[in-house]
């Protein structure tokens, strides 16, 4: 490790480094004794340049930044190596020294910009309070042209706002402001736009990336996403269980993968280039008997659309002042049909309306005008009784896999739970029927006696998989299924989905912001946009040839699109 | 641009062109696992099963569980800890105000009763009024407060103005104005007691659940039961409420402390049990008028009820600590 540290300071760029971080450990302090989050790691950043760390969630990545800014929690401490701030060793500076660099030295823009600005202090009094802090004029002027800097239009009208008055890619320019204002020589961004829509965290970072060569800002980027970290940064650093696994040159890192974990990474990582899932057809090619079994018995007594959304509408009435309210319309005139044993994707950003659309397909939202039909029957004039066994047919899975488990209740009780609710068999032939759900969605039979709060996320979407499987439906709805996993997990999961498609004969619809996910899942896209459909298309044709602008621009957001490489042949 | 095809030795290639190192950790350092594997090595644990373990291991928690056990033990059994019994044994009035003597280690009252003796058995009425009334306020304020929050709408604006018309009664005034009722005066016993209390106790709870109910009815897991089939009413029962339970627990081990101290300042004021009811109430009361010439018989019953009513708000403190992970200290 010294070596290589030693031949790039004498073989390459002249000058020291601007952070130098050297066999840093940090150790955590909890009920169950001291945890090691980071263990040897090491990072370099030049002056003026960009450096991205990627690794999973629990990697060590934001708390290696968060001690480079001295600002790690109470219970942790760095327990061996060195931090070198433009040669200074700030490891173990005094909170003096640290608070004299923070703003001044080193920058940081927080991860999520909801909850990053006080809510009670108007926009322009928090970035006073930066320049203040660290002996800038900071009079209205000022606060004004660091904000127009950071892209806000009417900085000084937006100055006297308060948070909520300001939409998320707002706000994160409001906090790049912020981090940016007092032209630090590093800026710490934790990723900056994770909590965003891909067109708008294109924006931000076309933005930050103006701003800080301008400035000949080095920054220092946190990410889990591979390819906005190949495409943004000059060298990336990949984190692994705490430790540095591989640090390089982005384009080659991401063409030449050499630790094992990043060459998992790289494969793994969903892009535009990646294809279809292919387990679907591969096996159906294979074996025939698994093609005829399923399809003859599905063709000669049911349609083969199995769902038709005709011209949906969903107009929500907001309340404006007393007895009075105005329309809102979140789904407007939505059509289009889903084939059996296919995936269809609603592509979209947040606000687009797609959940809404979901909800109305699951029966939990009436719609205002439109018809739902599920096999041939509108799905609105359904009785009690008959939506009993409409829920059988239909299953959701939901976006949050720490929100859509019972906390209270076993991984048993929670996959048996439909089951018991539909009076199916008796509590022995429910328990086989739950080890065989267990094993389809891969996990081990023991994790029934578990409960969600012992379970990873992805784990947890497996069991919310084996749940929505329970009663055999035909139909299941993913609302944003993946979008909380690690890249890794997700790639497990997505596979584990197509699998079981092509196992069981499923049709998806699938909800989701992630376009790359679609190019991985889907057979059709229907793009949303304010409440309508602007495209629809079977997935290669939406790709390659987009026809709408709003679909053009969803495709060139996507962070390292061009950049990545299509996975090696399966 | 070559790759590096010995990948764990970078720094051994000296020669290369790059400008940025390409470093490769050492696969053995950093061994690579399942993605996502489930931990099966520690036994499963549900979130009561975390609670109590927690519980287990913090001082306020075994001190407080410690104290309630004894005056479970005491109310339960008085007779166990007096050989005394004040209901049958006539006080003697020759021992009036007198000081501690063998086999009376805490003096005599003015009425020549045993002190220690009458606060041992004053322990059941009062513990009985405080543990029925968070009963039965429990019973009260959860439906209320959970049929107001988890169905909303116009049902939540009722329940909640008629929660508030009681919540603005303070509990002894409004105590004090129903035992003037003919009934209640007639029949004044612990039972009454806990009927007066419950009357208006209840808001507190109701306003707790419906505020817990109202957090859970909204998550996902509430929405997946309802698409799995479970009906409206079911998923309130099977999954709203046993998520909402904490802080209900927490406020109800808390206001058990605060009943006793409503039943003891209700007998004190001579409306709450009858004289012939021994309590700690009636008995400071009867205390107060020798204030001056002999405290003690006075200081004896009101350590006691300190230290229960502590002991339930501690128990309470320490159980918020154990069931909101947030709140816990690391």
């Amino acid at each position: 490790m010294n070596e290589s540290i030693d031949i790039r300071e004498t073989g390459s760029r002249t000058g020291r480094p601007l952070l130098e971080i050297k066999d840093l450990a940090i150790t955590f302090a909890t009920s169950n004794g001291d945890v090691n989050a980071v263990r040897n790691a090491h990072l370099t950043i030049m002056p003026g340049e960009t450096v991205a760390i990627v690794g999973e969630s629990g990697s060590g990545k934001s708390t290696t930044a968060l001690a480079a800014i001295g600002l790690l929690p109470g219970n942790g401490r760095v327990s061996a190596g060195q931090i070198f701030f433009d040669g200074e060793d700030i490891a173990h500076a005094s909170e003096k020294r640290m608070i004299e660099l923070r703003g001044n030295s080193i920058g940081m823009v927080p991860q999520d910009p909801m909850s990053n600005l006080n809510p009670v202090w108007r926009i322009g009094y928090q970035v006073k309070e930066t320049l203040k802090a660290n002996g800038l004029p900071s009079g209205p002027e000022d606060v004004a042209k660091v904000l127009t800097e950071a892209g806000l239009p009417d900085a000084a009208r937006r100055a006297k706002q308060y948070p909520h008055e300001f939409s998320g890619g707002m706000r994160q320019r409001a906090l790049i402001a912020i981090g940016l204002s007092c032209q630090p020589r590093l800026l710490i961004a934790d990723e900056p736009t994770s909590a965003l829509d891909v067109t708008v965290q294109r924006q931000i970072l076309d933005h930050l990336d103006k701003m800080t060569s301008e400035l000949g800002t080095a920054v220092l980027l946190i990410t889990h996403d591979l390819g906005l970290a190949a495409e943004r940064a000059d060298k990336v650093v990949v984190m692994y269980r705490g430790q540095v696994v591989e640090a390089g040159p982005s384009l080659e890192l991401l063409r030449n993968p050499q630790h094992p974990y990043t060459k998992r990474l790289v494969n793994s990582a969903p892009s535009l280039a990646s294809r279809r899932i292919q387990v679907a057809k591969d096996r159906g090619l294979e074996s025939s008997d698994l093609l005829t079994s399923d399809d003859v018995v599905v063709e000669k007594s049911k349609p083969a659309e199995v769902l038709q959304i005709e011209n949906l509408s969903k107009v929500f009435k907001l309340r404006s002042g007393f007895a009075r309210s105005t329309d809102f319309t979140a789904v407007d005139d939505v059509s289009f049909s889903i084939k059996r044993g296919t995936t269809t994707a609603i592509v979209g950003e947040s606000g687009s309306g797609k959940s809404t659309v979901a909800q109305m397909v699951l029966n939990l939202l009436k719609p205002t005008s439109g018809r739902i039909v599920f096999d041939g029957v509108d799905t609105s004039t359904l009785n009690t009784k008959d939506i009993f066994k409409f829920r059988r047919r239909v299953q959701p899975i939901f976006q949050d896999p720490y929100g859509s488990l019972d906390p209270m209740y076993s991984i048993f009780r929670t996959i048996e739970e439909p089951l018991r609710v539909h009076k199916i068999g008796d509590a022995a032939s429910r328990e086989k029927k739950v080890r065989e759900l267990l094993d389809q969605v891969s996990l081990p039979q023991s994790t029934m006696k578990r409960y969600p709060n012992e379970l990873s996320g992805g784990q947890r979407q497996r069991v919310a998989i084996a749940r929505a499987l329970a009663l055999d439906p035909e139909v299941i709805i993913c609302d944003e299924a993946v979008s909380a996993l690690d890249v890794l997990v997700q790639a497990q999961v997505l596979n584990l989905l197509a699998e079981l498609q092509s196992r069981l004969g499923l049709t998806y619809l699938f909800i989701t912001h992630d376009l790359a996910v679609v190019r991985q899942i889907a057979d059709h896209v229907c793009v949303m946009e304010k409440g309508k459909l602007v495209e629809t298309g079977t997935t290669d044709d939406v790709f390659d040839s987009p026809q709408r602008d709003y679909t053009k621009a969803l495709l060139n957001a996507i962070p390292g699109a061009t950049l990545m490489l299509p996975p090696e042949v399966a | 641009m070559t790759p590096d095809n010995n990948p764990n030795r970078p720094g051994e290639t000296p020669g290369t062109t790059r400008s940025l190192e390409h470093f490769v950790a050492e696969v053995a350092e950093t061994p690579l696992q399942a993605v996502d594997q489930v931990k099966e090595e520690s036994a499963p644990l549900s979130l009561w099963g975390e609670a109590w373990k927690n519980l287990r291991k913090q001082p306020l928690f075994l001190i407080s569980a410690f104290l309630i056990l004894v005056v479970a033990l005491v109310s339960l059994f008085p007779g166990l800890f007096s050989p005394i019994n004040p209901a049958t044994e006539a006080c003697q009035l020759s021992s009036s105000n007198g000081p501690a003597t063998a086999g009376h280690p805490l003096g005599f009252t003015k009425q020549g009763c045993d002190v220690y003796a009458r606060m041992i058995f004053g322990a059941q009425a009062s513990v009985t009024v405080g543990l029925f009334t968070t009963l039965g306020v429990l019973l009260i304020g959860g439906i209320v407060g959970s049929i107001a929050g988890y169905y909303g709408g116009w049902i939540d604006a009722v329940l909640a103005r008629i929660n508030d018309i009681f919540f603005a009664l303070p509990l002894i005034l409004g105590a004090i104005v129903l035992i003037q009722v003919p009934y209640f005066r007639a029949n004044r016993n612990p039972w009454t007691l806990v009927v007066i209390l419950v009357v208006f106790g209840w808001p507190q709870i109701a306003r707790i659940t419906r505020g817990a109910v109202i957090e859970v009815r909204n998550a996902d897991f509430v929405t997946a039961a309802r698409s799995l089939g479970v009906s409206k009413f079911s998923a309130l029962v099977r999954h709203v409420l046993p998520n909402s339970l904490a802080p209900i627990i927490v406020v109800a081990t808390i206001s058990l402390g605060t009943f006793i101290v409503a039943e003891a300042t209700l007998s004190f004021l001579g409306i709450g049990l009858p004289p012939s009811v021994m309590s700690w109430g009636n008995d400071i009361q009867a205390a107060q008028s020798s204030l001056r010439s002999n405290p003690l018989p006075l200081l004896y019953p009101a350590i006691a009820l300190s230290i229960t009513v502590l002991s339930f708000i501690m128990l309470g403190d320490a159980l918020r600590d154990a069931l909101d992970p947030k709140a816990r200290k690391r």
